[in-house]
């Protein structure tokens, strides 16, 4: 099994940190074709704007809807806010993988960034401690997509059953409980 | 809920991989710098080729400039101030700018110390030479080491030059044994506990950036391949013929910076690039690198 990570920009290594701990096999993706042979594939934090224009500008749009409806995806923060199908960012398209709508920045600027335990529905005995990094915030969760994880009044982490979304960074630190719940879900 | 922590700090640092950094003057420039898909941008009042040529006590920006940009866009601002001003970080961070540069770039503010960044929630970049300062600025708590390069010079001979020592004293570091670090912690002028986890580790424990003359989409792909895992671009863009083809162009040969066939294609039709000076050009004692330790 190889998992794929979309390595136009932003917070890959780490990812591929995470799949490593797991001794799962992962490729950094800079190209659409690469896709092929890939069993999932994770969207990566980074600058959302500076993504969508990376996806947009090196054909990987069409390529990355097709390999969604078959195959799973992991979004985190910016990978998110792409997955979903509308964020309150009017500039940019996005990807409508996933039935959510999204907040940019939602909880503020870096000052206001934080890390936070939360408790994960699927192993309530040890809480993660979540990195929100200029987070975006779930606005709205379609019909068949369930929550993981709250934080206050927001869902953090969210599928809906073959795609995986975290508004926080499950790649920062070194608990893998995420990682090893998207390997779960891959089919 | 802990915010400041340096996992928070060094996790934006992290998001900014594989990114350019553009330096801004206006709300005009920095939407350029976002539409041509920039990770973020520098909030200042002149580029570092504007201070070199005017002169003058370069201090940190005006306020309501910076508000300005952050107005008008939504990728993170970054602002500078004087290495040592701790006034001007802590106004920086009133304002929420998302990166604090203590930059030698601006007239630094005490020749002794450096600011002592633990105590702050926003994260800080600073410039190094080598490995010894750039362990120096991350025992001060900053979360991102950048080259320093020559700023303003449109010449990467100096950011090449540091990167390339920067990287050899950590390859060394990983060859010598347990005798031998406490005699190169005092070389290097470094903490101790940094130098042990380096000779481990082989890389910095927080990212390492490129900035102090990158002008074109090649010049930041040799700074990647040196090692940077994202590049500041200071004067190079707004200095140029056609910034906003060039800002493009840089970003390309940032996410494909081992792709000879993306990057002459990046580096085509990109018109003149920055005049740029010759490293003898400067006098010594006008070199911004030397400033800090």
């Amino acid at each position: 099994m190889i998992i794929g990570i979309l390595a136009l920009q932003g917070g890959f290594h780490l990812h591929q940190l995470s799949l490593e701990s797991l001794q799962i096999k992962s490729e950094l993706i800079r190209y659409p074709k690469q896709l092929d042979h890939c069993d999932a594939l994770i969207i990566p934090g980074g600058e959302s704007t500076t993504l969508m224009k990376q996806i947009m500008k090196n054909n990987f749009f069409d390529s990355l809807i097709e390999f969604a409806n078959k195959k799973s995806i992991m979004g985190t923060c910016a990978g998110m806010i792409i997955s979903s199908c509308r964020s309150s960012d009017k500039l940019n398209r996005s990807l409508s993988v996933i039935d959510i709508e999204v907040d940019r920045n939602s909880w503020g600027r870096q000052v206001h960034s934080f890390e936070a335990e939360v408790n994960l529905n699927f192993d309530n005995d040890n809480p993660f401690n979540a990195t929100f990094i200029r987070a975006p915030k779930v606005s709205r969760m379609g019909h068949g997509v369930e929550s993981f994880a709250e934080y206050g009044d927001s869902a953090v982490l969210l599928s809906d059953g073959r795609h995986l979304m975290a508004s926080f960074h499950p790649e920062i630190g070194d608990d893998n409980r995420i990682h090893k719940l998207f390997m779960g879900m891959i089919k | 809920m802990k915010k400041g922590t340096l996992q928070v700090k060094i996790g934006l640092a992290e998001m900014l991989k594989g990114g350019v950094i553009m330096d801004v003057t206006n709300p005009e420039q920095a939407k350029i710098a976002e539409n041509a898909g920039a990770v973020a941008v520098m909030a200042l009042e002149r580029i570092p080729a504007d201070i070199r040529k005017d002169g003058g006590i370069a201090r940190m920006s005006n306020p309501g400039m910076i508000k300005e940009i952050q107005k008008c866009v939504s990728i993170p601002v970054m602002a500078k101030c004087r290495i040592g001003h701790f006034a001007e970080a802590q106004i920086l961070e009133s304002l929420e700018v998302d990166f604090i540069d203590e930059s030698e770039v601006l007239t630094p503010a005490d020749e002794y110390n450096h600011i002592w960044k633990h105590e702050f929630k926003v994260p800080f970049v600073c410039g190094a030479r080598n490995l010894g300062e750039a362990l120096r600025r991350i025992g001060e708590g900053a979360a991102m080491i950048r080259t320093k390069g020559e700023p303003g010079s449109g010449n990467i001979v100096e950011a090449v030059r540091h990167m390339r020592t920067l990287v050899n004293d950590m390859k060394k570091l990983t060859t010598l044994d347990d005798h031998q670090l406490m005699a190169e912690a005092k070389n290097l002028g470094a903490p101790f506990d940094l130098i042990k986890q380096i000779a481990g580790d082989g890389k910095l424990p927080v990212p390492n950036f490129s900035a102090g003359g990158i002008a074109t989409p090649a010049d930041a792909s040799l700074m990647m391949q040196l090692g940077a895992e994202s590049v500041f671009v200071g004067s190079g863009i707004f200095k140029s013929e056609d910034p906003e083809t060039r800002a493009k162009s840089i970003v390309d040969a940032t996410t494909y910076f081992d792709d000879p066939d993306k990057l002459a294609i990046a580096s085509e039709k990109l018109g003149t690039a920055m005049k740029g000076l010759e490293m003898s050009e400067i006098p010594a004692d006008q070199r911004m690198q030397e400033r800090g330790w």
